[in-house]
């Protein structure tokens, strides 16, 4: 498809991932992501893929665990309550290191909270609300665009780590509308090449190989040994999965850092802050698992205060002070509850921060 | 809005939009309430919105409740107190005031898709053929419409969901703030071509006012109309690589 056109986010991410090659949908629907499973459902079988609604957000991520350890590209969807529910699983994926693609159109919180968007969930998506010892790459895109290019990506990525992707939205972003231009579909895996493609599977297709794909690990040693392999893996994830944007950071008075939906505003914000004289920069981080704490190498030295700006109570800022070490002081804009700060009180309460550490 | 351009007037009391997905109907719907507020819209003495909308839980007119009441257009929406964050599928009661009411022009704004449309079934007693004009918005920007094919699988998806037929189509092609003047264009060619296999009229052309320059459009259309992006705060298409 080579000219743009006008697309709804959730219908967007949907469209991208199946280009990106995925053929199994599982999910369960819940505001503000619904149109996700609504297409899927409509759209999935054109391209020869299945799509089938769970009876709850526990049984689409158990069905997505069977649909990877068979070596098949399976994608889940849902939003914050959703997702929460969802991770026993997350934790059983990792272990198990089974490929799938995950978004999280995140909404106000906490419990069933609101429908509006938040970004409240940044701790159960970077931190992992599962048990045990597991990290899973996560992606915060700011426009359709970049959101598509992701999805589109992820499976393959998913499949190169043996190991869950999640994409993490906010409800605006899939509601929002935007001109959007859609990659070329990449071809599917076919179920004969999986034996080939993912020895690992349970393919059910070989003679004499067998394929063991498990959680469960009852002797201390082997489970050491198996979560030391894990933790060698999320190592060069480390180094190879980091993406963040930077603008003026070398020169900023005030540098934000901001991802997703927040992002935007604050780009406005900083427009205004220019116009008044302030020159601000930003640290957009894409990755929030891993987090690009070198970012905040580039930062110069006219910054007077590092603001991390979001819409939670503040749960990014503490990767944020990493980043920082102490150079500068740290400080929150927030709203919460599904409620959007303007541009113009973004602007006014930087000011006031950089009045205060004067 | 060119200081000259006379907004077309609906030719019955009752305007029903329906349309795709991001076709635009609530950006129509309440440009076009705010226009006619301004502009006069004889021979009703009162103008409402009664906003249908449940399918999308963002981006509905009734969020626009505050900016139309000041201009004198009540809005009509969901029961709970024009509640804007609910994600429940019921409407007042009281929506089918503006529709009995004879003194009053009424625009209804029906939700996305087909699956929208069919809210209406439940008011079907009260949109008489004669009083009710059908428009449908089209945006051949849409994957899905954009071409006659799609337009007039869409068209009848709605009309059999809400039992009644479209009389025209409103040509509201648009890349949001990447709108030009050839994309209204290929939106009016297309409209033509649907409305010559199916007898129904091109109502207007819309473009979005302050992205398109008015020079460009009106002169071209025999009804142009302004939209306003009452909907879309200017942040939105603040653009990341």
């Amino acid at each position: 498809m080579s000219e743009k056109v006008l697309m709804k986010g959730n219908e967007a991410f949907a469209e991208a991932v199946i280009r990106g090659g995925v053929r199994f949908y599982f999910g369960y629907p819940i505001t503000p992501q619904s149109e996700i499973p609504e297409f899927m459902s409509r759209e999935l079988p054109k391209w020869g893929g299945k799509f089938l609604q769970a009876e709850s957000e526990l049984g689409a991520i158990n069905m997505a665990y069977g649909c990877g350890a068979a070596g098949g590209n399976g994608f889940i969807s849902s939003s914050s309550p959703g997702i929460a529910l969802m991770q026993e699983g997350m934790s059983f994926l990792c272990s198990a290191e089974v490929p799938v693609v995950l978004l999280n159109a995140s909404r106000g919180g906490p419990g069933i909270g609101s429908i509006q968007p938040g970004q409240a969930d940044y701790n159960q998506v970077t931190r992992g609300g599962g048990n045990g010892d597991y990290k899973m790459p996560v992606f915060a895109p700011a426009s359709i665009q970049e959101a598509i290019d992701i999805l589109y990506d992820a499976p393959a990525l998913a499949d190169q780590w043996r190991n869950p992707v999640m994409v993490l939205v906010d409800g605006l972003m899939g509601q929002m509308m935007e001109p959007v231009l859609m990659p070329e579909p990449k071809k599917p895996l076919e179920s004969a090449d999986i034996p080939t493609v993912k020895p690992w599977a349970i393919s059910g297709s070989e003679k004499g190989t067998r394929s063991v794909v498990k959680s469960l690990r009852l002797q201390p040693e082997v489970l050491e040994e198996h979560v030391e392999h894990l933790f060698e893996k999320y190592g060069r994830m480390e180094k190879e999965l980091v993406r963040v944007e930077t603008e003026n950071v070398e020169n900023a008075e005030v540098v934000f850092v901001a991802f997703g939906t927040m992002a935007r505003l604050v780009k406005e914000a900083m427009e205004i802050l220019e116009s008044q004289g302030v020159k601000a920069g930003m640290i957009r981080p894409i990755s929030l698992w891993p987090y690009p704490y070198e970012a905040f190498d580039k930062i110069g030295k006219n910054c007077k205060a590092v603001i991390s700006a979001e819409l939670s109570m503040g749960q990014m800022v503490q990767d944020v002070k990493l980043g920082v070490e102490g150079r500068w002081p740290v400080r929150l804009i927030h709203r919460v509850g599904g409620m959007l700060p303007t541009s113009l009180d973004i602007v006014e309460k930087t000011r006031k921060i950089l009045e205060e550490v004067r | 809005m060119g200081e000259a351009l006379r907004l077309r007037v609906p030719e019955r009391r009752i305007l029903v939009v329906t349309g795709h997905y991001g076709s635009g109907k609530t950006e129509f719907c309440v440009s076009l309430a705010l226009g006619l507020a301004k502009q006069g819209h004889r021979p009703y003495e009162r103008l409402a919105l009664a906003d249908l909308d449940i399918i999308n839980p963002y981006f509905r007119s009734r969020e626009r409740r505050a900016q139309l009441e000041r201009a004198g257009v009540p809005v009509y929406g969901s029961a709970y107190g024009h509640e804007v964050t609910a994600e429940i599928p019921e409407l007042a009661a009281n929506i089918k005031a503006p529709l009995v009411d004879a003194g009053c022009r009424v625009i209804v704004d029906v939700g996305g898709n087909d699956s929208g449309a069919l809210v209406l079934r439940q008011f079907g007693k009260y949109l008489r053929p004669g009083e009710t004009l059908n428009l449908c918005v089209v945006n051949a920007n849409r994957p899905e419409t954009r071409d006659a094919e799609g337009v007039m699988e869409h068209l009848r998806a709605i009309e059999a969901n809400m039992g009644m037929r479209v009389d025209g189509l409103v040509n509201n092609t648009h890349l949001l703030r990447e709108t030009d003047a050839a994309c209204v264009g290929k939106g009016h060619a297309l409209c033509e071509e649907v409305c010559r296999r199916t007898g129904l009229e091109l109502w207007c052309d819309c473009y979005p006012r302050g992205v398109v320059s008015a020079d460009e459009i009106e002169g071209r259309y025999a009804h142009p109309m302004p939209l306003g992006l009452y909907m879309r705060p200017a942040w939105l298409d603040i653009g990341f690589q």
